[in-house]
């Protein structure tokens, strides 16, 4: 099954003032629950290899796996592709007896990966959140507004961001982060910060 | 524009990443209730130019439903609060006497 899974736009890329690039398929399970139950704090630890429940508005990484704070009572935990279902189940099971609910949700939503240290001017652009380098930082995610639709925004380097959306808006986001990213369209507005 | 800050996810926001919910605090009048009651329920709103309290939604962010008290003539935001009440907290409701002192709306001053 995983051997024919593809990405939303097959790994489309343009190299404007930064680099974007359609990461490829990534696992995704949603997590629903208990932060606060220790069963649940463990069952998560279990399954993205030791990273743990983050705080409000954080993303926990560890080995391929990585755990970012969706709302008070949602996880989205992150993995490769293939080894989403049997994760899920294996959370599924670690928490029968709990108010809790895993999905694997693997082909729900488009990656982007965004490079170059024009990387924050691209999402400022798009969308209103101070991504100024001492307001927005490395272990944050931002859910938020990119033009007319949902997506979330966190780093993965000191000058590289992930960006997901939705899949059936793939498309659309990519060609916001294409003009975004237009080579001469540069503002230089953290230039100096 | 407003500026709102969802009490579930901590962030300030502009009303752009939210989405209006309309009137806070409805009590709801269903299956027995009088027509007269039914149709105050669906229909009659406050319209206030002034102190003014409703439902916001986290659209784009974390997505829970919260409340806010804002002034419609400034767009002053007083506050936001949970969903989890019926009515608007005193802690707020004597902030907004600080500033809109002799407020009302429907039975809270
Ligand atoms: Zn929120």
């Amino acid at each position: 099954m995983s051997d024919h899974v593809t990405s939303a736009l097959a790994g489309a890329a343009f190299d404007g003032f930064v680099q974007l690039r359609e990461a490829g398929a990534c696992g995704m399970i949603t997590l629903r629950g208990d932060f606060s139950s220790a069963v649940f704090q463990k069952a998560v630890g279990e399954v993205a290899e030791g990273a743990g429940v983050p705080k409000t508005r954080q993303i926990t990484t560890a080995g391929d796996s990585a755990v970012a704070w969706m709302s008070p009572d949602e996880l989205l935990i992150m993995c490769p592709h293939a080894e989403a279902p049997a994760r899920a189940a294996a959370l599924a099971q670690a928490l029968s007896g709990e108010h809790a609910l895993a999905v694997n949700v693997s082909d729900a939503r488009a990656v982007f990966d965004l490079t170059g240290a024009g990387s924050r001017e691209v999402l400022a652009k798009l969308c209103p959140v101070d991504f100024a380098p001492g307001a927005f930082k490395q272990g944050e995610i931002r859910r938020t507004r990119m033009a007319q639709v949902a997506a979330a925004v966190w780093m993965t380097g000191p000058d590289s961001f992930r960006v997901v959306c939705f899949r059936s808006v793939a498309a659309y986001v990519f060609g916001l982060l294409q003009a975004s990213a237009q080579p001469g369209s540069e503002v230089g507005v953290f230039a100096d910060t | 524009m407003l500026i709102l800050e969802c009490p579930y996810c901590g962030v300030t926001g502009e009303e752009t990443e939210f989405h209006g919910g309309g009137e806070a605090h409805i009590k709801r009048f269903g299956p027995g209730s009088s027509d007269d009651d039914f149709h105050d329920y669906l229909f009659t709103r406050e319209n206030p130019f002034g102190v003014h309290f409703e439902r916001w939604r986290h659209v784009s962010g974390c997505g829970k439903w919260f409340h806010a008290a804002r002034c419609t003539k400034t767009l002053e935001v007083f506050g936001t609060y949970s969903a989890q009440t019926t009515e608007p907290p005193s802690d707020l409701r004597a902030a907004i006497s600080d500033k809109r002192p002799g407020w009302t709306w429907r039975e809270f001053s």
